[in-house]
């Protein structure tokens, strides 16, 4: 076993684990905990494969911001540890993993992976790059989110004054 | 290095495990051992001296028993700290009570992987260095808002949320002031903007325009406040929340967040100096390689230490903002004031270089004229209050 396939496996194990700990864990708190390890597990993966900007954006956006604010939700409304789930529950959330479980399991079978992966050149993720497909051939999508987040801004604030 | 972890693989000591890996390993161990061994005296020594600061400023004498002038003050403290009972409350959370220190001291130590000390004097070049910077000192904020949830304490949570709030804030302004550097230099690597520099202060990106001079100060400011330093304390402060997210914690698990806040200090100075005042840059004077690194390692630390002096001397100076105070100046003023930063700062590049020249030149003399009349008006003070203890430092 060459040293990137042990690192991946590595990774894989630590990121497989944290993930089952989101689900499992009875206290929120430590489950957003378990969630920021699984972001940060992902961007030393990016790393791995050559594209450091994606993991610096990884753990900025999700573990530096989006998970700040998850935090911020759960610790202001306390909800403490978890009781028992009632058994409806339990079986709908059953029935819906066991219907993505169809969709993705003959997907995977089915796609013919690459034997042999083409590594990433030096470019690959780099912020010329980045840039440089953002603005130029993704330029419509990127404006249509950008205005999107700013209606998203705008409802909040409008939201926020209704109250007052 | 390398040919000693050759001999103890050859003598069987890692068998089974690929040579990489081990290589990996040493590697980061040694970054970690050399990092420590650097920060830790550094953070230190910076509590001491800001002690003596702080203490000169009001009128005091501050620690001077340990070693000369108390300057291993910081060693005493850390046994005595070290030797401290580690309570861990009954009613807070086992887990990531212990654990939430850690985090925050990791957030700042990863910070000091891209400080550029000198021209090869530095741990890792990446291409998004200062990218890399500014994410990493955002995962402190993982580790504050644990130490408040995990106290079980009122005051702690309250605090903890403060610093999210306000970390979160006024990453914006800071990002944006880093932005306008971004664009003159043209990289976001550190070594890349210290090499769009020069050494001369007209060189220095602080005085390229008046729009990065004015980015500067936000960017310093915003640097303050996302270190939870006075006058934006709020997280921890004392008249109102006992000690905000670190009431609950004692010992050496305490000194750690302390550890990481002054350290924390040194990096707010050596990327203001790596972003605006030219980093490592020195005149053109020998060839030398050793003595050049060694020069530049000198420049580059005392440019950062000045810095350090200076918020050490604003937390002595300032009282802390209110709340409500802390969140207006951050969106009302200073998030505004950045993009106004940018967009001038974006006119600027279009000029052509002569007319650049005579605004940087007109931005440098302002600066120097404002330091002229600072240190005039102290001057006047010094003279007519007669302050004699001032003159004597060795008390």
């Amino acid at each position: 076993m060459d040293t990137a396939s042990f690192i991946f496996y590595l990774l894989a194990t630590l990121l497989v684990i944290a993930s089952l700990l989101v689900v499992f864990l009875r206290n929120v708190v430590h489950c957003a905990m378990a969630l920021v390890t699984a972001l940060l597990l992902i961007a030393v993966m990016f790393v791995t494969l050559h594209a450091p900007m994606l993991c610096v954006l990884q753990v900025m956006v999700y573990a530096g911001a989006i998970m700040v604010l998850f935090l911020f939700v759960i610790m202001f409304l306390n909800p403490g540890a978890l009781e028992q789930q009632r058994g409806l529950w339990w079986g709908f959330g059953t029935l819906l993993a066991m219907m993505l479980a169809g969709v993705l399991v003959p997907l995977v079978a089915t796609s013919d992976l690459p034997a042999d992966p083409v590594a990433a050149t030096e470019l690959f993720g780099s912020p010329e790059m980045l840039a440089k497909s953002l603005f130029s051939d993704y330029v419509l999508p990127f404006e249509i989110a950008s205005v999107l987040l700013l209606v998203a801004i705008i409802g909040a604030v409008v939201l926020a004054k209704r109250e007052n | 290095m390398q040919a000693l972890l050759d001999q103890m693989i050859q003598e069987g000591a890692f068998a089974g495990v690929p040579k990489e890996v081990v290589y990996t390993i040493a590697m980061v161990l040694t970054a970690v051992v050399v990092l420590s061994a650097f920060v830790a005296p550094l953070a230190g020594v910076t509590s001491w001296l800001e002690r003596r600061v702080w203490a000169r400023m009001q009128s005091r004498v501050g620690p001077n028993r340990v070693g000369p002038q108390g300057i291993l003050q910081w060693l005493a403290d850390g046994i005595k700290n070290i030797m401290k009972e580690d309570i861990i409350p009954t009613a807070a959370d086992q887990k990531l009570f212990p654990l939430a220190p850690y985090v925050v001291f990791m957030g700042f130590l990863c910070a000091f992987v891209v400080i550029p000390f000198g021209e090869s004097l530095i741990v890792a070049d990446l291409n998004i260095g200062i990218l890399y910077l500014l994410s990493v000192t955002s995962l402190v904020v993982v580790g504050i808002l644990m130490a408040g949830w995990a106290s079980n304490n009122k005051w702690s949570l309250l605090g903890g949320m403060r610093s999210a709030a306000q970390i979160v804030s006024y990453e914006i302004p800071a990002g944006l002031s880093v932005l306008t550097v971004v664009f003159l230099a043209g990289t976001l690597s550190m070594q890349g903007i210290i090499k769009a520099q020069g050494w001369r202060p007209w060189d220095w990106f602080m005085f390229h325009n008046p729009f990065t001079f004015c980015a500067f100060f936000l960017f310093f400011t915003a640097a303050l406040a996302e270190g939870n330093r006075t006058p934006f304390d709020i997280p921890e402060a004392e008249s109102e929340l006992v000690a905000g997210y670190v009431t609950e914690y004692s010992g050496m698990r305490f000194l750690f967040f302390f550890f990481a806040e002054w350290g924390n200090l040194y990096v707010i100075g050596a990327v203001v100096t790596t972003l605006f005042m030219g980093g490592w840059q020195v005149p053109p004077v020998t060839d030398n390689p050793v003595l050049l690194g060694i020069l530049q390692f000198l420049t580059f630390f005392l440019k950062a230490y000045f810095w350090v002096f200076v918020a050490m001397w604003i937390r002595a100076t300032l009282p802390r903002v209110r709340v409500d105070q802390l969140m207006g100046l951050c969106w009302k003023y200073m998030v505004p004031l950045s993009f106004i930063c940018l967009l001038g700062t974006i006119g600027f590049m279009f000029m052509d270089t002569n007319s650049r020249r005579i605004f940087g030149a007109i931005t440098l003399g302002f600066a120097i004229a404002t330091i002229i009349n600072f240190f005039r008006r102290v001057g006047f003070q010094f003279r007519s209050a007669k302050p004699e203890a001032y003159w004597k430092p060795h008390i």
